[in-house]
């Protein structure tokens, strides 16, 4: 699950790491108030969406007078804000964020993620603050500095000063890094993080180390025991299609393609969508309905294939093991009806009663195309989508 | 002598990790799904005889299906001679599970159980370091050695003995690659589900490792997916020391980068883990791949 940048820095100064002084602002009124509030000459007015990039997409401002302030709190919120992780339709602002100017002498990079190879989280640092780290990790591997943490016993002074020191922190300001580090750690351990992210750390013109950006992305296993967190999720900022998936405990994803994919297994779903493009379609869906799908199920992962405008046909690949073949072919007959399915819709069944599952479908009088392998079902859904 | 009669007249053990000697624990048997798959299991094979005790705190003294079922995991050991356990717990309570039977030494703990804190199993494996407990999943189908014994959630029925390996993430997925295996008469020796989760136990390498010294297995297939470097990984080792044939496929090339694709495991971030890339290390080890999952089975045969 993702937050915004505002909700990330509220997080993190819990946990003892400086960020400039700001308020989060859900109008441009309210963002000219923001802006008093504040005071100083100089104030930034950052557009608060889950995508990165916001800088260079124009959603990020710096004002150097009320005035300004306005002007561009005025250009940013409500704006379709198009960043390299958007989409070419981008993202509509509809939060922004206030903050004091911050007299940047020095910008790093500073993040955390959990480090497959070694099963720990790995704190990375480098100099090249505001880059993209896998820029930094493609080019200039070499100024990226791991420290792999242990579990039990957190991020040692001595690892937070080294890596600290390592960046270019100034020996005097380490103190001060080891503390922000240190803070970004438990941040990250103690909410369940699956990444955090400062991206500028920086240092001030009057010697201070602050975290002038910050996100964090959290474990969605582990978001029942952080209540709080789920509180801070943003509706807006997610794909309604994948939001209504989620009330079903189905896994969708929408993709820009027209034949709507219905699978049992994640792999088997990845697979699926593979073979598809492999014969000349294109996948409008990933979706795995589960080990447990019941008709209920199977009739909402119709619904949401048909949602969209662009499906010429759907497949469903099943293998049966603990669903059997004829429960879903009962499903998918009750979906085919309730939704008035106009599409081709082509179906592959393997594995437990596959026979039975194949005589309920025959006998549905639904034109369902059967297909006898993958291979098969590729080929005709492609040829069905093509019309 | 051809070397597997020799090796079945000695009684020895064909397959890895698991055969119809091997005497299991069923951590959550009285749980909804520890239940039915404690049945399933006990169905296949020489289940009956395998699955022999079931943990569920509070509940010892009981039992299920004729299986005893005791307060812990130590205390089934101790009184059925089990080495091998199976965990169906739900996700708050599996890492607590996995972490008590490596604390009564059991010798393979495979946990199911889907949707595990990655906190969890990062405590979970770094309390591992050093012991000899084998970790398979979580958040994976089992394992199985057909015609002998199940130990998970696979479909018992579309499996048959023979000389084929399979490693895989996914479950559905190696069911197709055993379904196409079954449709060319070709059995298996044991197939292993390592899970979809990004922290977990052993890695496609650690079970062709396995593979690469089992007298029954004759050939592979490794089936990956995008997320992490375990495929490249495997790979290369492959590359130096595997003396049989191995085949791949990786599902994900249409995979969208960012988005999580249903296993936590699954993601493609900061543009590593692609399909492209592991399919691309693993042909210049020496591994045949396809990029058509509906070949796994043919691909497999021509290498034979």
């Amino acid at each position: 699950m993702k937050i915004h940048e505002y909700q990330a820095k509220e997080i993190l100064r819990k946990y003892g790491v400086p960020t400039p002084r700001g308020i989060p602002c859900f109008s441009v009124e309210e963002a000219i108030a923001a802006g008093k509030t504040l005071g100083g000459n100089v104030a930034v007015v950052k557009a608060q969406i889950h995508a990165g990039g916001r800088g260079k997409g124009g959603g990020v401002k710096v004002a150097k007078s009320p005035a300004e302030l306005e002007t561009y709190a005025r250009q940013i919120f409500g704006m379709q804000l198009v960043t390299h992780q958007t989409g070419s339709e981008g993202q509509k602002v509809r939060r922004l964020l206030i903050e004091e100017g911050a007299d940047i002498k020095k910008e790093l990079y500073v993040g955390m993620v959990v480090d497959r190879g070694t099963q720990r989280v790995a704190l990375m640092a480098s100099s090249e603050g505001g880059m993209d780290i896998e820029e930094v990790a493609a080019h200039t591997p070499e100024k990226i500095h791991t420290v792999f943490i242990d579990p039990m016993k957190g991020l040692q002074d001595s690892e937070a000063d080294d890596v600290a020191a390592k960046i270019g922190v100034p020996a005097n300001l380490v103190p001060q890094a080891r503390t922000l580090l240190q803070g970004l750690y438990r941040a990250f351990d103690e909410t369940d993080a699956s990444l955090a992210e400062i991206n500028p750390m920086v240092i001030t013109g009057d010697g201070r180390v602050v975290a002038l950006d910050a996100k964090m992305n959290f474990d969605s296993n582990a978001l029942y025991r952080h209540p709080d967190i789920v509180a801070l999720r943003d509706l807006d900022e997610e794909d309604p299609n994948e939001i209504e998936a989620s009330k079903f405990d189905l896994s969708y994803i929408s993709l820009d393609g027209n034949i709507g994919c219905l699978v049992n297994g994640a792999g088997l779903a990845m697979a699926t969508m593979d073979i598809v493009k492999l014969y000349g379609g294109n996948p409008a869906n990933f979706l795995d309905v589960g080990g447990g799908a019941t008709t209920e199920k199977v009739t909402e992962a119709f619904k949401l294939m048909l949602k969209n405008p662009n499906l010429r046909a759907i497949l469903v690949n099943i293998f049966g093991g603990i669903m059997k073949c004829d429960v879903i072919a009962a499903g998918v007959v009750a979906a085919a009806h309730e939704v008035k399915l106009a599409v081709p819709l082509v179906v592959r069944l393997e594995g437990t009663n596959v026979e039975l599952g194949k005589k309920i479908l025959a006998d549905s009088g639904l034109p369902i195309i059967s297909a006898v392998n993958m291979a098969d079902a590729a080929a005709k859904v492609v040829a069905a989508a093509r019309g | 002598m051809p070397l597997r009669k020799w090796w079945l007249q000695r009684g020895g053990n064909m397959s890895i990790l698991i055969n119809k000697n091997t005497r299991v624990i069923t951590q959550g048997i009285t749980g909804k799904t520890g239940m039915f798959h404690t049945k399933m299991c006990k169905e296949y094979a020489f289940g009956a005889d395998c699955f022999v005790a079931g943990v569920t705190p509070k509940k010892g003294g009981q039992a299920y299906e004729g299986i005893p079922i005791y307060d812990s995991v130590k205390e089934a050991k101790v009184q059925t001679g089990a080495t091998v356990s199976v965990i169906y717990v739900p996700p708050p309570f599996a890492a607590a599970a996995i972490d008590e039977a490596v604390e009564a030494e059991i010798d393979l703990v495979i946990c199911i159980t889907e949707g595990i804190p990655v906190r969890d199993m990062i405590r979970t494996r770094y309390k591992m370091q050093g012991s000899k407990t084998r970790l398979i999943g979580p958040n994976c189908p089992g394992l199985i050695t057909p015609d002998e014994i199940k130990i998970g959630i696979m479909p018992g029925h579309i499996h048959k003995k023979g000389p084929i390996g399979v490693v895989s993430r996914s479950g559905t997925l190696t069911y197709e690659a055993v379904g196409q295996l079954r449709e060319l008469g070709l059995g298996q020796s044991s197939c292993v589900g390592i899970g979809g989760d990004p922290v977990n136990g052993m890695k496609h390498i650690d079970v062709l490792k396995l593979f690469n010294d089992d007298p029954e297995t004759e050939a592979v297939i490794m089936v990956g997916e995008i997320g992490g470097s375990d495929e490249e990984q495997c790979a290369r080792w492959i590359k130096d020391n595997m003396k049989k044939p191995v085949i791949g496929f990786i599902a994900g090339v249409t995979a969208p980068p960012g988005k999580r694709m249903g296993h936590a495991g699954a993601i493609i971030s900061g543009g590593k883990g692609t399909a492209q890339e592991k399919l691309a290390v693993m042909e210049e080890c020496g591994i045949k791949v396809t990029k058509n999952p509906a070949e796994m089975g043919k691909l497999l045969k021509s290498v034979l």
